[in-house]
Formats: C-alpha cells, structure tokens, sequence
C-alpha cells in the first residue's frame, strides 16, 4: 500500500514536472496553455489521491474530491477565458499552426473581429 | 525497509521532480514574451505549488495543508480570469 503512495505521489510530481516542461518549450501562447493545464490538473489529481490514500479519513477524502473537482472545473474555463483574451489582442500563433478556427468568430474589446489574414 | 522510509523517499523524489519543473516555470515565467505568457507560466507554478503542499502535508501528516491547498486553488481561478480581463480589454500591454 505504501508502495502505491509513493509511486502516486512521484507521478503526480512528474505530471507537474511536464508542466513546466511544456510551458518552457511550447510555441506561442495557445499550446503552452494545452500543456499548463491539462498535466497540472492530472498530477494535482494524482498527489490528492496519494493523500487520500494516506490519511484515510473521509474529512480528507471529501476536502481532497472536492479539490480535485474544482480543479478539474476551473482549469479549463480559466484557459478558455485567458487564450480567448489572448487570441483578441492578436498574439501571434505558432507559424507552423495549420488550423486557426476560431478566425473572424472572436471580437476584440473595441468590437472588431480577429485572425489571420490569409 | 520500513514504511516510513519509503513515504519518505518518494516525496523525496517527488520534490526534486517537483522542484525542476517550478523553475522550468520561472524561466517561462521571467522570458514571457507576452503578458499572456506570463499569466499561464504564474497559473501553472501555482498549481505545482498547490502540489507543493500537498506533498508536504503527506510527508508531515499535517491533514489541515489540504485546506490551504483548496483555498489556494480558489485564489488562483479568481486571480486569473481577473488578469485574462484586463488583457482582453488591452489594460496591460
């Protein structure tokens, strides 16, 4: 049993580890927000089960899912808002990105829309 | 080896790997280049941070860490999305 604490607590710590991984070595804004989020969200999830595991009570076991679960909630609106803002003030994407869908759908503060020219 | 041993080693191990990607975050976090940059690199160091302490509060048996570590994860969506309005509205550059 500790055996599987350790592991999950060194896997959750490596989960984060490729977090900072990726948002030194991404492109542009957009996919460094793919890397900062998905893997952070997994290896927080990964060190709270470790806890759970750990303490065995079920007030850590409730404070821990609900963690994980607003974890898992806000991460992802957090990085829709923040590369929406970003895609409005015309940040540049990666120049070897091949699909930009969200061009001439998404309005800048002073009400024009954004994208690529070509 | 005894099971304290063994926790204590993979948080060991946990906080080095840990450790070396918070400062592949700062890098990002210090080159930028843009502010939106910034804000992913500052979202993501607070998340390892949020791991930070839970690992902490495996090690010491501290249960009341958790706490923190949920407040913790309130502060930063809040903090966020407020910095990711004052971008979309060009408040910052």
């Amino acid at each position: 049993m500790i055996f599987v604490v350790a592991a999950l607590l060194v896997l959750g710590a490596f989960m984060m580890f490729l977090t900072g991984l990726g948002i030194y070595r991404m492109p542009d804004v957009f996919t460094r927000m793919h890397a900062a989020t998905k893997a952070s969200s997994l290896g927080v999830a990964l060190l709270l089960l470790a806890a759970i595991l750990v303490f065995r009570d079920p007030m850590v076991l409730t404070k821990s899912l609900v963690t994980i679960l607003f974890i898992f909630l806000t991460a992802p609106v957090a990085a829709h808002l923040l590369g929406r803002a970003a895609y409005a003030r015309r940040t540049a994407l990666w120049e070897h990105s091949v699909v930009d869908e969200a061009r001439g759908k998404i309005a800048t503060a002073e009400g024009e829309t954004v994208g690529r020219a070509d | 080896m005894d099971a304290a041993t063994i926790l204590s080693a993979g948080a060991w191990g946990a906080g080095a790997i840990l450790s070396a990607g918070m400062f592949f975050g700062f890098v990002r976090l210090v080159k930028g280049p843009t502010l939106a940059d910034r804000v992913v690199a500052m979202d993501a160091l607070a998340t390892m941070a949020i791991g930070a302490l839970v690992i902490v509060s495996v090690v010491s048996g501290q249960a009341l860490l958790l706490d923190i570590a949920l407040a913790m994860a309130l502060v930063v969506f809040i903090g966020t999305i407020a910095l990711a309005m004052t971008i979309e509205k060009g408040i910052f550059k």
